[in-house]
C-alpha cells in the first residue's frame, strides 16, 4: 500500500512537470464549454431534445464523462506505453516495488487529475451558466468513479498492448469517434437509430447515461451500471493477459 | 562450497531461438563472478533468469535458496539489480527515485550515503533525462543497492562510459565486493572480468564453455608466450632451434617468437651467446582476451 501512495504521488508529480499537458487537460474541457455557453446558453428545456433538460445541463455531465474518457483513452496509454518502451517497467519490475502498484498509480493518479479537471468543468458551469447542479452528488460520485475506473483499466490495456504511437492513434480515435455517437456530441434524439445501436457498443455512452440519470435526479441507472461493470471486467482480464505478457 | 547461486542445466527458448541451452554454475558467498561471452551469447537471458524476470524453461535454478520465479517477490528484496537497456520517467529527479526505490526496501540504505558514495551528491535535484550515460548508470547502481542485497546484478554496466568513468566504476563494484556482497558481474570486456572477478563463466552460444578464475584460464592459454625485441641486423634463423621456440617472424625490425615454458630464458640465454643484447627484449603472456578467443574459436569450429 504504501508502495502504490509513493508511485501515485510521484505520477502527480511528474505531471505537474509536463506545463503543456497540465494546460491541455484543464483548459480544453472549460474552452468546449465555453463555446457551447456562448452558442446556446442555457436555453429553456425542450421536452423532446437533450433529455428534456436543456442544452447546457444536458452537457455538463456529459463533459464530465468525456474528461475523464480522455484521460484514460489518451493520456494514460500514451503514458504507459512509453514506460514500456523506454525500459522502465522493466526497471521497475527487477526492483522491490511490486508492479501491479505501478499500475494501480496510473489509475490512481488519472483519477486525482480528473477529479480537478471535473471540478473545474463544474464550478464555472454552475458559476457562469447557473446549470443545474447535481440533484444526487453520492449517485454523481458512484458514477464518476466506476467510470475513472473504467475507463483507466481500458488505458491500461491499450498502453501495455500497444507501442506508443499506435497507443496515441488508438486513443485519439477511440476518443474521436464516443465523442461523436455517445452523447456528449450530438444529443441522442437527433442520431439515427444505427449510430445509436453502434454507441450501444461504447463504454462513454454507459457512463453519460448514468451520470446525467445521477445529476438530474433520474435516479440511479443499474442497467447503465452493469454494462459498465462488463467493460471494466473485460479490460481487467486484457491488462491481466498483456502485463503478463509484456 | 555453499553456493548463493546455483544453476543446473538452465535452458530458455524464444519462440524457435534457443537462447540458453544448457548453462550450469555455482557462485559462491561474496564472490565476484563474471558472464562473460560475445552479444547474443545468452548471458543476460540467464542473469534475468537469475532475478525472477523470465521464466525459464527447464533446468534447475536457484539464488540465496529461493525459486526466483515462483519466489520472485521474496527474492527481489534480497537482491539488486541493474539493467541493461532500462530507464526512468524522464522527469524523475535523481533523489525521487532512491527515495522512490527505498520505499518498500525491509533495510534501506542510508540515501545520503549512496548519493555521495557515487558521485550524485550534487545532481540530487537534477531529471533523469539531463543526466549524462555515466551518471544514469551510477544511478542505477545506487538503486540496486538501497535495500541493501545480498547478491547484485551488474549487467554491461560499463558500456558506453569513458575511460575514466570505467575506472571508477571497477573501483566501486570492488567496494561492493569488499562489503561481502556477491556480485555477478555480465560483460564483454575482458579486462573488466580479468581484473574484477575471482570467477569467470565464458558464455557461448547458450552454453557454458568454461569456468575458472582468470588466472587459470589464461593459464589454459599460456603455451603459447610471445618474445619481441628489436634487431636490425641479418635474419637470425637460428634462432628456430632454440628449445622451445615454435615460430620466428619478422616485420621490419621487430623479431617476434612464438613458444611456450621457458622460452623465455632460453632465447635470453641464446642471444647473449651470440652477444646479442637487445634492451627491449621482453615477454608477453596472453591476456584473458586471448584465452577468450581461443576458447570462443574453438567452438566455432566445433
Amino acid at each position: 500500500m504504501r508502495a502504490l501512495t509513493k508511485t501515485t504521488w510521484v505520477e502527480l508529480k511528474l505531471f505537474t512537470r509536463e506545463p503543456l499537458t497540465v494546460l491541455f487537460t484543464f483548459a480544453i474541457p472549460f474552452v468546449v464549454l465555453f463555446v457551447l455557453g456562448s452558442v446556446f446558453g442555457n436555453a429553456p428545456p425542450n421536452p423532446h431534445v437533450y433529455r428534456g433538460v436543456g442544452t447546457l445541463n444536458y452537457y455538463v455531465p456529459a463533459y464530465v464523462a468525456l474528461v475523464v474518457a480522455a484521460i484514460g483513452l489518451i493520456a494514460l496509454p500514451v503514458h504507459l506505453a512509453a514506460y514500456q518502451e523506454r525500459g522502465v517497467l522493466r526497471r521497475f519490475r527487477a526492483s522491490t516495488i511490486p508492479v501491479w502498484s505501478v499500475f494501480g498509480a496510473q489509475i490512481a493518479a488519472t483519477f486525482v487529475i480528473e477529479v480537478l479537471a471535473s471540478a473545474i468543468l463544474v464550478i464555472v458551469a454552475l458559476a457562469v451558466y447557473h446549470t443545474r447542479s447535481p440533484q444526487s452528488l453520492g449517485e454523481v460520485i458512484g458514477a464518476f468513479f466506476l467510470g475513472a475506473l473504467t475507463f483507466g483499466m481500458i488505458g491500461l490495456f491499450l498502453g501495455l498492448a500497444l507501442p506508443a504511437r499506435a497507443a496515441q492513434g488508438a486513443g485519439v480515435l477511440l476518443w474521436f469517434v464516443m465523442m461523436q455517437i455517445s452523447g456528449p456530441g450530438a444529443p441522442p434524439e437527433v442520431l439515427p437509430t444505427a449510430i445509436l445501436r453502434v454507441a450501444d457498443a461504447t463504454p462513454l455512452q454507459h457512463l453519460v447515461v448514468l451520470m446525467q440519470d445521477a445529476w438530474f435526479g433520474f435516479g440511479w441507472n443499474n442497467g447503465e451500471m452493469l454494462s459498465l461493470l462488463g467493460f471494466l471486467a473485460g479490460a481487467t482480464a486484457l491488462t491481466i493477459v498483456f502485463a503478463r505478457r509484456s | 562450497m555453499n553456493a548463493v547461486i546455483d544453476v543446473e542445466g538452465l535452458r530458455k527458448v524464444y519462440g524457435s531461438t534457443l537462447a540458453v541451452d544448457d548453462v550450469s554454475f555455482q557462485v559462491a558467498p561474496g564472490e565476484i563472478f563474471g558472464l562473460l561471452g560475445p552479444n547474443g551469447a545468452g548471458k543476460t537471458t540467464t542473469v534475468e533468469c537469475l532475478q525472477g524476470l523470465r521464466h525459464p524453461d527447464g533446468g534447475h535454478v536457484r539464488v540465496l535458496g529461493l525459486d526466483p520465479w515462483a519466489q520472485r517477490s521474496a527474492l527481489r528484496r534480497r537482491i539488486g539489480s541493474q539493467l541493461q537497456e532500462s530507464a526512468l520517467p524522464d522527469r524523475l529527479k535523481v533523489w525521487e527515485a532512491l527515495d522512490l526505490f527505498a520505499t518498500t526496501t525491509l533495510s534501506p540504505s542510508n540515501r545520503e550515503q549512496l548519493l555521495e558514495q557515487w558521485g550524485l551528491a550534487d545532481k540530487r535535484n537534477a531529471s533523469f533525462a539531463n543526466l549524462s550515460g555515466g551518471q544514469r548508470q551510477r544511478l542505477f547502481v545506487a538503486l540496486a543497492l538501497v535495500n541493501q542485497p545480498e547478491i547484485v546484478f551488474l549487467d554491461e554496466m560499463t558500456t558506453g562510459l569513458d575511460p575514466a568513468a570505467r575506472r571508477i566504476t571497477w573501483d566501486l563494484i570492488e567496494a561492493i565486493g569488499k562489503r561481502g556482497t556477491t556480485v555477478v558481474l555480465v560483460s564483454h570486456f575482458m579486462d573488466e572480468v580479468q581484473r574484477l572477478c575471482q570467477r569467470v563463466a565464458i558464455v557461448n552460444h547458450g552454453h557454458v564453455v568454461a569456468v575458472d578464475t582468470p588466472e587459470k584460464l589464461i593459464a589454459r592459454g599460456a603455451r603459447q608466450l610471445r618474445v619481441l625485441f628489436t634487431w636490425e641486423g641479418e635474419p637470425l634463423a637460428w634462432l628456430e632451434s632454440v628449445p622451445h621456440v615454435h615460430h620466428v617472424s619478422q616485420q621490419e625490425n621487430q623479431i617476434e617468437i612464438e613458444g611456450d615454458g621457458p622460452v623465455f630464458q632460453h632465447v635470453a640465454a641464446a642471444l647473449l651467446q651470440h652477444s646479442i643484447e637487445p634492451t627491449d627484449l621482453r615477454v608477453e603472456r596472453p591476456n584473458l582476451e586471448d584465452v577468450f578467443l581461443q576458447i570462443i574459436g574453438k567452438a566455432e569450429e566445433g
